[in-house]
């Protein structure tokens, strides 16, 4: 297991380094110019011109890409145009956020998510069942952008229960994790009710049942565990996807997230803090990957990494 | 089953029940509630803080390096320069004792400063601090973007070639004086002494600050900056020690970062916000516009900006006089107002309304698709020509071109239209040959300050007609040049706007251009926040926060 582990991590450093590269060659080959950014829109040519000097834009790509890595090793990811920040300590200040906003999702995915797909496999095909599934295609559907305005029209202007965007209060997270949480919520009853129908239909549950065991604990105790793999995998993937950054909700309810910052760079042209918050997203994903994988061996002792 | 257990269980169901009941009245929609009047006061009073919605953060406080419409009027509430406009654009002291003392025909400036101006930090401003904001504006090492307003400062230009630590023309005389010598005589230097880059600061806060001290900024403002949580919110306070008298009357300005234009409107209608920052989403505005309720929440400014339609005179076949002025007699500029929702009004000229040396006696080109396509035939394109109009990607700004291509079409001109981001589009539609028209909406031409000098030499000079140029027409007219670098000179006022209506004539008869609009804003308040309306769309300043007040 040990081996494995660091084989895994070795594998993520050269995954990061890769994305690295592409990230940093496409930054430059978008037709923009983050001096003129910097400058403003009525900043003249020749000003702009000097200040792209000073930036250190007119080096050779693979030299100002080596100062870049260089300076990252020590901690330093470079200070943003835009923002006049440094990027790291921006990306961290706001990481909390996202922290929040992602774990927030993914129990509001949960609590759908679980007691739904388990109703609707122990009923199929009835109204339960159906409603369920229909509602999976809906949520999966259901722009983020959209349902985050509805939600706060409804819950925050025309009955002001929760705070109108912003993370003020502690009542702030929960329209947004609604938002997060919604699509993905119906999607993990989806996933759910077809893995918990196969392992209904084992032989040990069957065993179980002519045991005497209550309906009860037969579900929870013996098909559940067996049947949740599917949703850890999802799990996985999601609180890797979120943890960078759910730029489309935390745009929406002005969540101080990582997402934020990245769709800001992007739109800027911002390189450094594209970098940072690329491959910060990168390092989370592949982390959160490598855990994933060892969460398997955890659930299922029959899983052995050698 | 035990009575007593169904009693209880009974009497929880009914509590429940009662509870709900009280809850959905606590919240009732906000349709059952009436909206009463807001009480107004008839003069300023002291005292409340003012919050404000954004969608993004501010860039900078640091007003030697803030070049955008969002950091000027924040660096206005906490910085002061030598000079600064009264509620038009009629330059008035402030740091400055009085006006300065200009001498050898116009080239030497001597200003002296007020008594007992202090910074934040509580140290007297004195002559070394101006000279030390200037030159900090020209050293490379800061990069400023407005360095070259400072260009015509004698010795500036070492300064910024990096062959000087200090421009020779800025002198210290004594304490409280200082004086500056221009390479010639230039009556915008008093604009460019009131811009944001010429607000002063304090050596030593810079020094121990750093990179960082456009996000702890110290000047002699109105308001102090007290809290900067980046990317949530930013709080500013009274300066209690303000050298003006009576000003602010707010007790902090508080903006808060991150609301979307939608959201920032709901906060609005529901009292949680005073102010909005960005303007009202299109999707709401006729109706807001249209609210007998919000009547006396709306500020309409004309905006000092002209949106057009550039002609890019190096590329075939636009490098035709007579196509270009066909093009300005084939574009409906009403529709392009009317997709605006009405938020502009029809430009036929370089400059804006409120702009000094506006000439209303200009008709500009007529309305005429027949007259036009007659006369791009005698251009030699009787079966017209293909070619593209490059806009930026956000609403409404690709649907205004395509209303352009439709104009276009009538005419037999078939114009594609290539939307593209803000950061791409900009480096196109500077790049010599690449852009044949660009439709700058979103991306145009708004005032540095209230002088018609302004409106050339960026972006019609041939100065400007470069890689990187805001002259996305590269048009160059070197006799045109000389003109506007002679008018800079003139002292006579009546002389000087005279010359400047002849010479944008002479610019809108070679036609680089076609000018379409000039955007209309709307500023929504709270019925709360009060002023005139030039302190919530101040020409230079938009929000005027010191001249704010709340009821």
């Amino acid at each position: 297991m040990g081996s494995y582990i660091v084989r895994r991590l070795l594998l993520a450093a050269l995954v990061v380094v890769g994305v690295s590269i592409v990230t940093f060659i496409l930054a430059y080959l978008v037709p923009a110019d983050p001096a003129r950014v910097y400058a403003g829109s009525n900043a003249t040519a020749q000003t702009v011109a000097r200040i792209r000097e000073q930036m250190g834009l007119n080096r050779p790509l693979p030299v100002q890409y080596l100062d870049y890595v260089s300076r990252a090793l020590h901690g330093d990811f470079g200070t943003s145009y835009k923002l006049q920040t440094p990027v790291l300590s921006a990306i961290l200040s706001r990481f909390p956020y996202s922290v929040e906003l992602a774990v927030a999702g993914i129990v509001v995915e949960l609590l759908i998510g679980i007691p739904a797909g388990i109703l609707a496999a122990l009923w199929p095909r009835s109204w339960l069942d159906r409603g369920v599934m229909g509602l999976a295609m809906l949520g999966v559907s259901a722009p983020q952008f959209w349902l985050g305005l509805v939600l706060l029209y409804t819950f925050g202007y025309v009955w002001p229960i929760f705070p109108l965007g912003l993370a003020q209060g502690p009542t702030s997270i929960v329209l947004p994790a609604v938002a997060v949480g919604l699509g993905g919520g119906v999607w993990y009853a989806r996933l759910l009710r077809s893995s918990m129908l196969e392992v209904l239909s084992t032989d040990y549950v069957r065993t179980g049942r002519a045991k005497g065991l209550s309906g009860g604990a037969v579900v929870l105790r013996h098909a559940l565990p067996n049947a949740i793999t599917p949703i850890v995998t999802q799990l996985g993937l999601d609180m890797a996807y979120f943890l960078g950054g759910i730029v489309v909700v935390e745009t929406v309810f002005g969540w101080p997230g990582v997402g934020q910052l990245a769709y800001q760079a992007i739109t800027n042209d911002d390189i450094p803090l594209i970098m940072g918050t690329v491959l910060f997203a990168a390092v989370l994903i592949v982390l959160v990957n490598i855990v994933t994988d060892l969460l398997y061996a955890v659930l299922n002792p029959r899983i052995v990494y050698t | 089953m035990r009575p007593e257990l169904d009693t209880r269980k009974h009497r929880w169901w009914r509590s429940a029940l009662a509870a709900g009941v009280l809850l959905a009245l606590a919240v009732a929609p906000r349709g059952i509630m009436a909206h009463g009047a807001a009480r107004t006061a008839d003069s300023p009073v002291h005292g409340g803080v003012l919050t404000q919605g954004f969608q993004n953060d501010l860039a900078t406080l640091d007003p030697a390096i803030g070049y955008d419409w969002n950091n000027w009027p924040a660096e206005k509430m906490v910085f002061d320069g030598l000079l600064d406009y009264n509620s038009g654009t009629t330059i008035v002291p402030r740091i400055a004792a009085s006006l300065p003392a200009i001498s050898d025909g116009g080239r030497v400036y001597t200003f002296t400063l007020r008594h007992g101006v202090r910074f934040q930090n509580g140290r007297e401003v004195t002559a070394d601090d101006v000279a030390y904001t200037i030159n900090r504006v020209l050293d490379p090492k800061t990069k400023s973007p407005g360095s070259s307003f400072f260009l015509l400062i004698d010795g500036a230009q070492d300064v910024v070639n990096g062959k000087a630590k200090t421009a020779k023309g800025i002198q210290v005389l004594n304490r409280y004086t200082v004086r500056f010598t221009l390479t010639q005589p230039d009556v915008t230097f008093l604009n460019v002494m009131a811009m944001n880059f010429a607000y002063i600061v304090p050596k030593e806060v810079v020094a121990a600050e750093g990179a960082n001290f456009g996000h702890k900024p110290v000047g002699t403002g109105p308001f102090i900056m007290k809290q900067w949580i980046a990317g949530q919110k930013i709080v500013f306070v009274r300066n209690p020690h303000y050298f003006l008298p009576g000003v602010p009357y707010l007790d902090g300005v508080t903006f808060l970062i991150g609301l979307a234009p939608e959201v920032a409107l709901l906060r609005l209608q529901s009292g949680e916000l005073d102010m909005l920052g960005d303007p009202i989403p299109g999707a709401d505005f006729i109706r807001i516009r249209d609210d007998p309720r919000y009547q006396n929440q709306l500020v309409r400014y004309v905006q000092p900006e002209t949106s057009y339609l550039t002609l890019n005179t190096q590329m075939k076949p636009f490098d035709n006089l007579k196509v270009r002025q066909a093009i300005n007699m084939a574009i409906d500029k009403e529709r392009v107002v009317r997709i605006r929702n009405g938020r502009g009004v029809v430009a036929n000229q370089v400059l804006p309304p409120l702009m000094p040396g506006y000439d209303r006696s200009y008709h500009g080109y007529p309305y005429d698709p027949a007259a036009a396509k007659k006369l791009l035939a005698e251009a030699g394109y009787p079966h017209g020509f293909s070619t593209q109009i490059y806009v930026l990607n956000v609403d409404p700004q690709p649907r205004i071109a395509q209303s352009f291509q439709h104009d276009l079409a009538a005419i037999g001109i078939n114009a594609s239209v290539v939307p593209l981001a803000s950061a791409t589009l900009i480096d196109q539609a500077s790049t010599p040959h690449k852009t044949p028209m660009v439709w700058s909406g979103g991306e145009a031409w708004l005032q540095d300050f209230p002088d018609p000098s302004d409106f050339y030499g960026p972006i019609l000079s041939c100065a400007s007609a470069v890689q990187g140029g805001w002259n996305w027409a590269f048009f160059c007219d070197k006799k045109l040049d000389d003109t506007a670098a002679r008018l800079k000179g003139l002292t006579d006022r009546s002389a000087r706007l005279a010359g400047y209506r002849a010479l944008y004539r002479a610019v809108m008869a070679q036609a680089p251009w076609v000018p379409v609009d000039n955007d209309v804003a709307y500023v929504m308040h709270s019925p709360h926040i009060h002023g005139g309306a030039t302190d919530f769309a101040h020409n230079v300043h938009t929000f005027f926060y010191e001249r704010l007040w709340k009821s």
